[in-house]
This record gives structure tokens, sequence and C-alpha cells, in this order.
């Protein structure tokens, strides 16, 4: 890891305009969002402000039962991700055994299938084994398909981290389970939470597999969204999506703060920490 | 029991490694699938010794050192911790501590609870933890970094901590894995005499795995150079520098000048040789007697090493019993202490000698100067005779060192 | 020296690892077999199977009228990740080049719409080009047009939607690669004589390639099976590939099509995958021959 500081070149002005022009694309279309979330239109047509939407949202009994079953299905999914995410990054950094290599290449498949198609073989499969569509079934098709993003997390902190520190604990006496409990989880904890947070952003924002597996009366944020949509453009569903879309914003904010607070144990290398769910992707 | 026979039993083979021997390495082999990582070994480190292993990278050292610590599992062979078997023992159950060679100090805990570590892993607590903290902190110097991350300390200061952490338990043996490469020269250099003072104070065995060379010959008592997964010799540095035991071992330390040709003549006094250099040249035994003469017969092929710092270069033909070479100078190099020169021997194209001399206070470079035709002179006893292609035989009159003796 | 790594070897399997491989067999393997199956079945009357073998289902999926969705939906997502390739590589490099307080905020802006939900994102562009939206109102206070234009239900909507979603996919793994890069090497190129676009070519796009490759395949993989950007976007005339299947599967109740027609997905999938790393292997063995070439 070169820690360089030197000055990098300035980029071509058309690579800035590219870049401004595309930042505007991404975000107007959510500025124009969260406008017409405050506005009102009489029948004459004239505009208002109001908060009439924001409260109609959050009345709404269909769209409170929508949150919570989104939250519930967050929470249990991120923790049975986390929790088979971490064991089998545990297996594939500090173990060997026969046939690792195609477990390790296994466990890539979530991502590189297409959500459609692991929407529907999942519920082709809770059809068969007679698992009723609903809070269960959406856990467990989460689970299947963000378990693997915690693998690359944990596992990249596994790789970061010197292998001898582990041995130090061993070496000083400390038991295999003490070593993992005293050294190696306190280490690879940052790691687990991006994962766990990356597992609970995939199932919050889920709606193709969601959607193959809900059954009636069980669905998620996205799902409902969706459904409204369809049945038409109303102010409501602004409102609605500005909360998420301020929720979102504030969770990024917290989480990429260019400084954490939270005694991250990195390399020190003076660069922007790229989060572990960035380096993930490249 | 008599006297006699009370005598007898304490002089015995097995009590005398019982008494004067902590660690053995009874036949230790490692392979890594078909690469052979540790040929098979036997060495016996004696209690208090600051030992070192010495040798290339990929080696075998650090594999050897593993193998004490518990990390790898030997292949075949047995190691014994004062009579007790230890080999199948994980890392956590043997009484030997690791200095690792970039720390693996935990970033996770600041100074105090590093050294404490070892410590808390033996359920201790209370006034006795702090006492015993202080105390290694104090041993090394660090006591007033007690509550700083471990991130924030420098290279040297980290190697401390991590000396402290090692040392708390009061191990049996410390095993340092070359603990001081990661530190700037020097740096290096005093914190090896640190090492060896808080050795020589602690009077714990010390296994200290290097592949400086320099560094194994001013710390350790004796060195264990290896190549290639065998050791190839142990002995002190003197022993090691002064009379190799394999060609390996000349080349691996310091440097040598080799002149080929083959045996003349040869009595118990000397062996002469005739060959490229055109001239007879002599092999005495060392005059300390440490290094005997070899045994040959005539005309094996043979290759005469000396060091650079034996020969002198002199403007003219030295006494006739020295040994000498002539030659050109090449190159002239001023390293402050020293002069190198490169002389090309006049008779052998193909033989560029290294000849080191003291800058004494009159100075060498002035006298000498590139081109200048020279004789490159050494004394018969100052020099090492080495077969073609490995080492000779040693006459029988010499005596081997104990530890290849004490073992079957 | 270098220090090893002693893993703990096991005989059959570590117990740490059953967990996550039972996971995988029941609930990742068995399904896709399972779906391989059905592709091979025949569709019973009212919904439901009938266990009799066919290759009904893949003939069926070789009509014009289907293979055209395939056509259609691949040329969509190709295009999708070539416009994300022209697009995010310079959004990349000035991300990667801007200093370091910027870069960090640079990267928040990009990173919040990608965390932001999907359905929302789509559902913002909708409001945006609707008929009622305020482009088309903007417009017509400007005076560019009378009517409001219908945007949406096209090609091009679908287009739009598709870039801006998939964007984040290609500009991270590009920045993440850009940011590896020693940027001395072009100072080096341009004191040999290279100019910018031989600089750019020459020196930056080979290094940052393994960056230009995971993105690409992050942008067309799920590309080739959107569903809900050309449901909501696009409406009934665009309709690709993870329509039809969604429509087989939860409207027509023809599973064993669905199956036959997802495998088929899968297939050109893998294949894209194979043809990709295909290529990037052939350019590193013929590297790596260079090199040892070189040496002797």
């Amino acid at each position: 890891m070169a820690t360089e500081h030197r000055a990098r070149p300035s980029p071509p002005f058309f690579a800035s305009l590219v870049t401004a022009g595309t930042f505007l694309l991404l975000y107007i279309p959510l500025f124009v969002l969260v406008t017409y979330s405050f506005v009102q239109t009489d029948l004459d047509g004239n505009s208002s402000f109001t908060w009439n939407w924001y409260y109609e949202a959050v009345a709404d009994s269909s769209l409170q039962q929508a949150l919570w079953m989104s939250l519930m299905v967050g929470v249990w999914s991120t923790l049975g991700a986390t929790l088979l995410g971490t064991t089998a990054a545990l297996a594939l950094e500090r173990t060997d055994f026969p046939g690792k290599k195609i477990f390790d290449a296994l466990t890539l498949v979530p991502l590189i299938v297409p959500e459609i198609v692991m929407a529907l073989s999942l519920l082709i499969w809770f059809v068969i084994l007679k698992i009723s569509l609903g809070g269960i079934s959406i856990v467990l098709a989460h689970i299947t398909f963000s378990f693997s993003y915690v693998i690359i997390t944990v596992r990249t902190r596994l790789a970061d981290f010197d292998h001898s520190l582990e041995e130090a604990a061993r070496d000083l006496g400390a038991t295999p389970w003490k070593t993992f409990w005293k050294v190696t989880f306190p280490l690879i904890w940052p790691g687990i939470l991006s994962g766990a947070l990356m597992a609970f952003t995939l199932s919050f924002d889920d709606f193709l597999i969601t959607f193959f597996t809900a059954g009636v009366g069980s669905d998620t944020l996205p799902v409902k969204l969706y459904s409204m949509i369809k049945f038409g453009i109303s102010p409501k569903i602004n409102a609605l999506s500005t909360l998420i879309l301020l929720a979102t914003a504030l969770l990024v904010l917290m989480i990429f703060r260019p400084k954490r607070s939270m005694k991250t144990i990195s390399k020190e290398s003076g660069e922007t920490s790229v989060p572990d769910a960035l380096k993930a992707l490249g | 029991m008599t006297l006699w026979g009370l005598k007898n039993l304490f002089s015995s083979h097995a009590l005398l490694l019982w008494f004067r021997s902590m660690l053995e390495l009874k036949g230790i082999r490692k392979s890594f699938g078909k690469t052979e990582a540790v040929r098979p070994t036997d060495l016996v480190i004696q209690d208090g010794e600051f030992f070192s292993m010495l040798g290339p990278s990929g080696c075998g050292k650090t594999t050897l050192l593993r193998m004490l610590g518990g990390f790898e599992k030997p292949t075949a062979g047995e190691i014994y911790l004062n009579g007790i078997r230890i080999d199948q023992l994980p890392p956590h159950e043997r009484q030997c501590n690791t200095v690792f060679q970039r720390y693996a100090l935990f970033p996770h805990l600041d100074v105090f609870e590093n050294v404490a570590f070892g410590l808390r892993m033996r359920k201790i607590s209370g006034t006795e933890l702090n006492e015993r903290v202080s105390e290694a902190l104090e041993l090394v110097q660090m006591k007033e970094y007690l509550h700083r991350s471990v991130t924030t300390l420098s290279g040297g200061q980290q190697q401390r901590i991590a000396l402290a952490r090692a040392l708390i338990n009061k191990p049996k043996v410390l095993l340092l894995d070359e603990p001081l490469s990661a530190l700037d020269l020097k740096l290096r250099q005093q914190m090896k005499v640190e090492l060896l003072s808080l050795q020589r104070c602690l009077k714990q065995t010390f296994i200290f795995v290097t592949h400086d060379q320099e560094e194994a010959l001013s710390v350790s008592d004796r060195i264990a150079v290896m190549n290639k997964g065998v050791v190839d010799q142990v002995g002190t540095s003197q022993e090691i520098y002064e009379f190799p035991r394999t060609l390996f071992v000349a080349q691996f330390i310091g440097s040598m000048n080799t002149i080929e040709g083959e045996v003349k003549d040869f009595n118990s006094q000397a062996i002469t040789l005739a060959g490229s250099a055109k001239r007879i040249l002599t092999v005495k035994p060392s005059r300390d007697g440490f290094r005997p003469l070899p045994q040959v017969q005539s005309g094996l092929a043979v290759q005469m090493m000396i060091r650079p710092e034996k020969l002198k270069v002199l403007k003219s033909s030295p006494q006739p019993d020295q040994n000498y070479i002539e030659g050109m100078i090449k190159e002239v190099l001023y390293k402050g202490p020293v002069t190198q020169f490169l002389i090309q021997a006049k008779e052998i194209p193909s033989l560029m000698m290294t000849v080191v001399q003291t800058n004494s206070a009159v100075s060498a470079k002035k006298t000498f100067n590139m081109g200048d035709r020279v004789f490159a002179a050494w004394a018969p006893e100052d020099c090492i005779l080495m077969g073609k292609d490995g080492p000779l035989p040693v006459s029988v009159f010499e005596t081997e060192p104990l530890e290849l003796r004490a073992l079957p | 020296m270098s220090s090893q790594k002693s893993r703990t070897r096991y005989k059959l399997v570590p117990p740490i690892a059953l967990p996550t491989m039972g996971w995988m067999l029941w609930f990742l393997m068995i399904p896709m077999g399972i779906v391989l199956i059905y592709s091979l079945v025949m569709k019973g009357i009212y919904g439901g199977i009938v266990w009799q073998m066919t290759f009904e289902n893949y003939e069926r999926a070789f009509d014009w009228l289907y293979l055209k969705i395939f056509l259609q939906s691949l040329k969509l997502a190709l295009l999708t990740a070539i416009s994300c390739l022209l697009i995010g590589y310079p959004m990349a490099y000035v991300i990667a080049t801007a200093n370091q307080k910027y870069r960090s905020a640079l990267l928040i802006l990009l990173i919040i719409p990608f965390w932001t939900n999907f359905v929302v994102r789509t559902y913002a562009l909708k409001v945006l080009f609707s008929e009622q939206g305020p482009l088309n109102a903007a417009a017509m206070a400007l005076g560019f047009f009378s009517e409001p234009i219908s945007f949406s239900n096209s090609y091009g909507m679908v287009w739009i939607g598709m870039v801006t979603n998939y964007l984040p996919y290609m500009v991270l793994p590009l920045y993440v690669s850009i940011e590896k890069f020693d940027f001395s090497l072009l100072e080096a190129g341009r004191d040999l004589g290279a100019s910018s676009w031989n600089n750019f070519w020459k020196v930056l796009v080979p290094l940052t390639k393994p960056g230009i490759i995971t993105g690409f395949i992050l942008v067309f993989t799920p590309a080739l099976g959107e569903f809900l950007i050309p449901d909501l976007l696009g409406g009934a005339r665009s309709m690709l590939m993870g329509n039809l299947i969604t429509e087989q599967f939860l409207k027509m109740r023809d599973w064993p099509f669905g199956s036959a027609l997802s495998i088929i997905l899968m297939s050109i999938v893998l294949i894209s995958l194979v043809i990709v790393i295909r290529v990037w292997m052939k350019e590193e063995q013929t590297k790596v021959e260079a090199e040892a070439a070189h040496g002797h």
C-alpha cells in the first residue's frame, strides 16, 4: 500500500463536466421528489406548501405494517447472513480442507446469479417445501442473497491483518478459543459490522426477490411502494420516498464520515479509508 | 554406592544432558508438500545461551523457530525442553515466547494491555499484574508509555514492547524471529547491543533467527549456519568465521578470496600447493591450533581461501615464508575505517583479489594508487583449505565440538 | 522470511464451514437444480406441472417472438454497460484525482443514491419525466414546445433509468483501481514523449483494466435480468427478459417455460462472464509470456 501524497494531475475539463452533469442527473430527480412531497395543488392549479402528505404517509396503517415488516426482515436476515458470512470467512481464511476451492468459488454464486433467477428458484423451492410465503420465506431468501457480501467484507479484513497477531496470542498462552475472542474478533469486528450493514441495506432495499417470495399481506416497504406506484402517482409516495431518502442519507453520512470517531484499526494509510463495502466491489 | 559410582553416574550421558541442556532437537524434519523446509536436524541448545540461527532466506531457519514456538508441527523428530517432550504441544502450553518479525503487537490494545496479555491468559490480576507489567516495561525502558496506543509508537519502541510482552511470562526460552530486520541501520545497531545486555542480565536462553551475519556474529554465544534446510555448522562466532566447515559457510559468512590449485606435497606441519598461481603456496595450521590441517593426498584438487583482511598489500616482494600473488591494483575504495583494494592477479586472469586494510595513521590510500604493481601477501597460517566441491576431512587428532559429539 | 500462513488443516470439513455449506446446498444449489428440472417438464393445465420430460419449453423460447426479447435485453444491457463505462471512467478519474477533502465528499455523493432504495430512485425518474412533471413544465414555460411530450414508456427512458441506476457499480471499482494507480507513471509517459491521448490509452487504461472489467461485469450481469426499471419506466412496450420471466411466473403461471427462460438467461450471463474472463486471462498470459521472454 503505497502511501504517496503527491499531487495528482487535475482532470481534463470534459471529465469534470461529465461528472458534474451526471451528479445533476442523479440528484435532480431526488430533488424534484422532495420538492413535490411538500407541494399541494388545488383545483385551480395553484400550488402551496404543505405537510399533509407526510401526515397521510405516517398515518397509513398499511405503510406502517410494511415498514415494520421491512425492519423485522432486515434485522433477522442481517443476523443470519452475518453469522453465516463470518463463519464461512473464517473457514476460508484460516483453515484448509479438501474442496475448499470449490466452496470458495460457490460462495460467489449469489453475486453472479441474476436476481430474478434466484428469486424464482427460491419461490419454487418454498412451494415444494410447503413453506408458506411470508416473513419467514422472505428472511430465508434475503439471507441467501446477502451472506456472500458479508463473506467478502470479513475476508478482506481477515486477510488484511497480520496472521502473526494470532500466533502471538497463542504464544503468550491463549487457547484457540481465547485467541479468537481476545484478538481475532476485536480486529475483524469492523469488517463484520460493515458486512452486517451491507446485508441490512441489501435486505431493506430489495425488491425483486421479496416480490417473488412475499405472500399476501407480507409486503415489505419496497414492494408496497411498487404496488402504490403501479396504482398511480400519489403525493403520499413522494412523502414516503423523501423519508426513506432522508434515512439513507443519514445512514451513509454516519458510516462514511471522512474521519470515523470509532477507532478502526486499519493500516495507517493517510488515504481516505475506502470503506470495506466499497473494497468488496473492487 | 561408592564415590566412584556416583561420579560415574553424574558424568553419564543422559544426566549430563539433563543438567546442562535446555532444549534438544532430535531428528527434526519439516516438509511442506514436496519441499523439504528442514531436513533431519539434531541440535542441543544450552541453558542461558544466546543461540543464533543464521542463513539466507528460505534456508529453513524460520521454520525451525516456528516448530520450537509450536506454530508448525514437525513432520518427524522430537523436541525436548528440559527433558520433557514438547513438539506435540500447542503454542500456549509451551514455556517459550516469541518476538515476532514485525512485532505483532495487538493494535486494539494499549501498551499496558499488550504487555499484560500473557499474564491475563494465566489469570493473574490485581497488584501482581500491575507490578509485573511495570517491571517488564522498566526492563525495556518504556515505563512512561504505559497507556499509549501501540500504533503510535516508533519501530524501536514497538520492538521494546514486543520484548517486554514476550518476557513477562518468564519463558524458559525466548524465540526471536528476525526482530531487528524492520528497523533502520542505526536503530538496529543500538537494539542489538540492548538485546545482548538484556540477555546477559536475564541469563535466559535466547534463540535468535537472522539473515544478517554481522548481527549473528556479534551477539551470539553460538551460531547454527543453515543452508537449504540443513544445519551446515554449529559453533562460536570465531569458529564459524575462522574455520568454516563447508563451502557454503565459507562463502556465506564474510567474503573470501579463492585460489585453485592441487596438492603438491604434505606433511604434518604443512601442505604445499601448486597450480594456477605458478608459485608454491603453503598452508599451515593456524597459530592457536584452532584450525588444524586437513587430510589430503598428492594431486588432490583443492581451493585455498583467504579472508580479505588477512591479506597485505606490499610494494616489494614479501618474506620468503609468506604466500603471495603478484598483481595490479584495479580499484581503491576508501571506506572510512578501512580501505578496500581490488587486485587483478598477474598470472591468473580470472582472479580478482579483494584486500581490506585498516586505515591507520599512515593512510593506505596515499601510498597505493590504481594501476600500481603490488604483491598481495598472506601468512600460511591464515588460509583455509577446501576441496574442489566441498570440505576436506579433518585430521583425526582434532576434537569435534561438543554439540556434534553429544548426540549419537 | 515471507510469513507462511499456517492454516489449520482439516481432513474433511471444518465445523465452522458447515452452516454456510449447508445453507448454500439447501437454498442455492438445490433450488437452482430444481429450476433446471422444471425447465424440462410440461406445464399443467391449471398452473402446476406434469412430470413428463420435454424440450418443448426450450423450443418455444427460440420462437422469434421471444428471441427478439432476448436480443433486445442483450442490446440494452450492453448499451447500459458501455454508457456506464463512458460516463463512469471520467467520473472515477475526477474523484480519484480530487484532493483528499473533496474526494470523500464526492464519494459520499455517489454512494447516497447507490444506497437509496431502488424503487424510490426509479420512481423519482418517472416523476421527473412524467407528462405533468417538472421537465415538461419547464420546457413548455420556456416555449420549447406547446404540448407536453411523453417521455415515459420509451426505450430511451429505460436506458436513462438503467444508466443512472447502475452507474455507481461502474464508478466504484473504477475509482478503486484509479486510486491505486501510480500517477508518476503518467509523468514518466509524458517525459518519454507520449501525448495525453497516448498516455491515457497506453498507460492509464491498461493499468486500470481490473476495475474496468469488474465494473463491466457488475453492470452488465444485473442489467440483463432487470425487471423493475423496464416495468416502471418502459411500460408494456419495452418488454425485456426479466419482465418476460416474471410474467410467466406470476401471471401466466407457466413455471416450466419461465424456468427454461431463466436457464437461458443464466447461460447468457455465464457465457459472457467466461468470455470476459477469457479475454482478460489471455491478455495476462501474453503479458507473462512477454516478461518471460524478456528475462532470457
